[in-house]
């Protein structure tokens, strides 16, 4: 058959969303995935143990050299991604559920449960984030888990605001009357008509602002607000470097961290957008 | 006749809030009845009203609209009752057929599951294999080809016509007393109209279901209902059975509508159209609402709303009933 050569070609050739963004920032999340589960097997160092001289430059030794207290940079940038992955994860779906839910019942019942949730999140989003998050940080005390708890405080109001418009505009869709019309409850029209259609944006949004949180949690760090040393997290070991500025090397592998967990994320997120959204390409 | 009749509409009006607090009437006292297994075509321009009727029935008008009067499904009163005892009617009692079978399923469930969740939603008791069967059983009833195979599929595998055939097994899913069909076949092709037009008149005679057929499309009224009502500015101007009706009508504006029929037996060089514009809600005409466009007004058209009144084989609300056929010939029989 004429066209069997052009189907092969078809299944060889790479689905149209497999852009080199979309399989970078897949690689390099994979890659921090992987580290989180498994560093603890494979760092050449303990990431809390003295293991050489203070600020030995990158050596064959110490890859990333060594910090202060001659811990090593390399192990305790990967050991970094066991703070930074599980509170963006968890900062992000607390933020989703809680905003989701808000955003839809506004959204749905409309009045003053609208007026209420909305003025709130109108609020919210009248600070900037990294000032809020550190004044409810502040407020709460220093801490990974405050820190969290404050990133959720600000980052909630962008989804309540999504779902809300998404709710809106799908409740307008004539299936929504017509299960209205076959005698179904609101709670049953709103969970089992409406949600089901309203993720994409909230996916593609949470994918994207996972870099976001990551670098806002590093950030709290850095001022002294987020984990307390020993732990290495990232944005702390940043800011000791800062105390040494000339040991550039102390502050290099956290930063590299940092920067390619949010360009995998933005990338991946971008990907998505164009998977789940393809009107907005 | 001692028994109620299946829905009996008296004096219905259904009122939209405009802007800076005015009332724009949609619906100005409307009175219709349709019994057990019969067909009513109710027929008139967009913004007549029919709808508005139809949906002030079902409880389903927007916050925005008010509606008044009485309308009575086997003499139970379902305007101004809470919502609780209208979910109760909706699907169950009143099946509804909307417009577009494109917009009208849910794109995330299976055609099964949504049938078998319109049954569920009325009868708890029912398990979700029961529903499902019985959504294989609506789905053939409605003359779906393999409806086992098919009830696993998703809307989007369905052509138009076979997706009016779903809307439709939903509608019935309950074996509803009433339908409502909202120009049911507007959106699908002329050869699929007939199809499901047929489609419709076979199950409301099998299941002595009552129709109220909404449309714009006199060819169909003649073809399918009992009989017909012609709605023109919130009012029912004309009533009766449709044969009679539709051979000698005895509204200016419901010849008009027959007159501006385009003939197949005969070329013709332009479409006859009624002059003048239907009126906005939110200035309709002193006295009888159509008197502007109407050839025939007299000074009393001006000033006093005619009610309606039975003249010949109908009833009409117009104060030259009697004159009306012949002073405006039909040419032939339109349809």
């Amino acid at each position: 058959m004429s066209d069997v050569p052009l189907q092969a070609a078809r299944r060889m050739a790479l689905p149209s969303w497999a852009t080199a963004p979309v399989v970078a920032g897949g690689a390099i999340a994979l890659f921090w995935v992987v580290t989180l589960f498994t560093v603890h097997w494979w760092a050449p160092y303990d990431p809390t143990a003295l293991a050489g001289m203070r600020f030995s430059p990158p050596s064959a030794e110490f890859w990333l050299g060594t910090d202060a207290l001659g811990r090593d940079v390399l192990s305790r940038s990967l050991y970094g991604v066991r703070q930074s992955l599980p509170i963006a994860v968890a900062v992000i779906a607390s933020s989703v559920v809680i905003g989701a839910l808000l955003g839809a019942l506004a959204g749905y019942i409309g009045g003053l449960a609208d007026e209420l949730v909305m003025r709130a999140a109108d609020v919210t989003l009248s600070f900037p984030p990294i000032l809020l998050a550190m004044a409810v940080t502040a407020a709460l005390g220093p801490g990974l888990r405050n820190a969290a708890i404050a990133m959720v405080i600000v980052w909630w109001p962008i989804y309540a605001r999504l779902m809300r418009a998404q709710v809106l505009s799908i409740r307008e869709r004539e299936h929504v009357e017509a299960a209205i019309a076959s005698g179904a409850t609101p709670s049953r029209v709103l969970f089992r008509h409406i949600l089901p259609l309203c993720w994409s944006p909230i996916i593609v949004n949470a994918t994207m602002d996972f870099g976001q949180i990551v670098l806002l949690a590093a950030s709290l760090s850095f001022i002294g607000l987020g984990a307390v040393p020993p732990t290495p997290e990232w944005g702390q070991m940043i800011s000791e470097g800062a105390l040494h500025f000339y040991r550039w090397w102390i502050a290099a592998g956290p930063g590299m961290a940092i920067l390619t967990v949010v360009l995998a994320f933005n990338f991946l997120g971008d990907g998505l957008r164009d998977v789940l959204d393809p009107r907005s390409r | 006749m001692s028994v109620d009749p299946l829905l009996a509409i008296r004096g219905l009006t259904v009122s939209f809030a405009g802007r800076s607090g005015t009332l724009l009437p949609a619906v100005r006292g409307v009175d219709l009845t349709v019994g057990q297994g019969e067909v009513l075509g109710l027929v008139g321009e967009s913004g007549s009203g029919k709808s508005a009727t139809m949906m002030a029935v079902m409880g389903l008008l927007p916050a925005a609209a008010m509606a008044g009067g009485s309308a009575l499904l086997r003499g139970e009163e379902l305007i101004g009752r809470p919502e609780r005892f209208l979910r109760k009617v909706r699907g169950k009692r009143i099946g509804m057929i909307f417009q577009d079978p494109m917009t009208a399923l849910d794109p995330l469930l299976t055609v099964g599951d949504q049938i078998a969740e319109a049954i569920r939603v009325h009868d708890r008791s029912t398990g979700r294999h029961a529903a499902f069967e019985r959504a294989v059983e609506l789905l053939s009833a409605v003359s779906i080809p393999s409806p086992r195979q098919r009830a696993r599929q998703y809307p989007h595998e369905f052509s138009g016509g076979m997706r009016q055939r779903v809307v439709i097994a939903t509608a019935i899913a309950n074996d509803p007393e009433l339908l409502i069909a909202d120009e049911p076949t507007t959106a699908l092709d002329v050869t699929i109209q007939a199809q499901i037009m047929e489609l419709l008149q076979r199950l409301c005679a099998e299941r002595r279901m009552g129709l109220v057929l909404v449309t714009h499309d006199l060819g169909v009224v003649a073809g399918v209902a009992d009989d017909v009502a012609v709605m023109y500015a919130g009012r029912v101007v004309e009533h009766g059975r449709v044969g009679d009706t539709l051979r000698e009508p005895r509204h200016p504006y419901t010849r008009s509508l027959l007159a501006s029929l385009p003939r197949v037996d005969r070329r013709v060089q332009m479409l006859t159209a009624i002059a003048g514009a239907p009126p906005s809600l939110g200035a309709l005409p002193s006295g009888c609402a159509f008197h502007p466009r109407c050839p025939l007004s007299l000074e009393i058209c001006r000033h006093q709303d005619p009610p309606a009144r039975e003249v010949g084989h109908s009833r009409a609300a117009c104060h030259r009933a009697e004159d009306v056929p012949a002073l405006m010939p039909l040419h032939g029989a339109a349809l």
